[in-house]
């Protein structure tokens, strides 16, 4: 699992790229800890990289959803591939995240 | 790994008991993504299969693979890595009894992670939701029925997202309606998780509902393999006596009962 930073003016933005499991979420979780800050509690999450998720990452992303509400800032998940959809839907979960197909929708309104 | 490759390979494996042979050339390959059910009668060798093909217990002979890595020869250590990726199910849920439901899911993760609790507590809710326990991870199994004790015990299972099953006895000793909501709720996360799922049951009403194959154990033997309408339509005779729930034959030796009677 890989992980880059693009910091903007008013957002940060994460692309994983690999598998994000059991072994690769706490450097996810640690990532998302150190951006999601009172100054900049914004945060888009691009995951069209990403091969496969579990539970451990769903759950690492449900924290990061916790922390940018309680900073009453917005976290955005886009271009998810099929598979890692799939994860989410079958947690019931799409229904809680802000899910955008692309970059560009993500971007909209930030 | 392709799609059509077995995820389970097992090649003439032989066990013992003392002098006693319990498993006796069992060949049997498993498909990732399938649910295959190991049949047959008390006594006939499929636990003790199943105890094999999950490491529990070492075989005479022959060998079990997982992924392509025989089992047979690893250390515990060596193991572990192949253990992370397999849940059980066991016949009497084994949950702590002194640990919360939230506890039990937990434990595993615990056990086998550099995860934060933060973490595993939203993944502990997210597998009780899974199987119907929303909101009962405060609970001790004691306050539980015996079908709830065997839902904790399948998000326990479920807790590292394994890509092998294996439940052992999933209804023994549940009754028929709850009995076939585990069998609901087990299919329900093979759909949706597409693992593959090993099933050790005598229970037919389970295996109608959810083995893709089915393979038969006689003293240790498999006697038949494959779906259940082809078992069904066979015509070996203890094939069709299992299938018909035909009970064996009476033998009885005069002498030695008359004998067993009066001393």
């Amino acid at each position: 699992m890989e992980l880059e930073v693009i910091k903007k003016e008013k957002f940060s933005i994460l692309k994983l790229s690999g598998d994000v499991d059991l072994y690769s979420s706490p450097q996810v979780r640690k990532k998302i800890l150190s951006l999601i800050t009172k100054s900049n509690k914004n945060l888009l999450v691009d995951l069209a990289e990403v091969t496969y998720m579990d539970s451990s990452g769903v759950a690492t992303l449900v924290e990061a959803l916790q922390l940018t509400n309680k900073n009453s800032g917005t976290l955005r998940l886009y271009s998810l591939r099929d598979a890692i959809k799939d994860v989410f839907e079958l947690s019931r979960l799409d229904k809680v995240f802000n899910i955008y197909e692309n970059e560009e929708q993500a971007f909209e309104g930030m | 790994m392709t799609e059509h490759k077995s995820i389970i390979e097992i090649e003439n494996l032989e066990t013992y008991y003392g002098s006693r042979k319990v498993l006796d050339g069992i060949n049997l390959s498993i498909k990732p993504g399938e649910t295959m059910t190991i049949l047959g009668r008390s006594g006939c060798g499929k636990s003790t299969l199943l105890r094999h093909i999950i490491g529990l217990s070492k075989p005479s002979s022959g060998t079990i693979k997982i992924k392509s890595r025989n089992i047979t020869d690893l250390s515990e250590d060596e193991m572990l890595p192949i253990r992370r990726k397999v849940g059980m199910l066991f016949q009497g849920a084994a949950l702590f009894n002194s640990m919360t439901v939230g506890d039990n899911v937990a434990l595993p993760l615990r056990e086998h992670t550099e995860l934060e609790d933060s973490t595993i507590k939203i993944m502990t809710r997210m597998k009780l939701d899974q199987v119907g326990l929303s909101g009962f991870e405060d609970f001790f199994p004691a306050q539980l029925s015996g079908g709830m004790k065997k839902r904790a015990a399948l998000a326990r299972a479920i807790a590292m997202d394994p890509d092998i099953l294996f439940c052992d006895e999933p209804s023994a000793g549940l009754d028929p309606i709850v009995a076939v909501g585990i069998d609901h709720l087990i299919l329900k996360l093979k759909k949706a998780f597409n693992m593959t799922i090993v099933i050790v049951t005598h229970e037919l009403e389970s295996v109608n509902m959810i083995a893709d194959r089915v393979a038969l154990l006689d003293s240790g033997k498999i006697i038949a393999l494959g779906t259940v309408d082809e078992l069904m339509a066979s015509d070996t005779p203890k094939v069709k006596q299992f299938f018909n729930r035909i009970p064996d034959p009476e033998k009885i030796d005069k002498e030695s009962y008359l004998k067993s009677l009066i001393g």
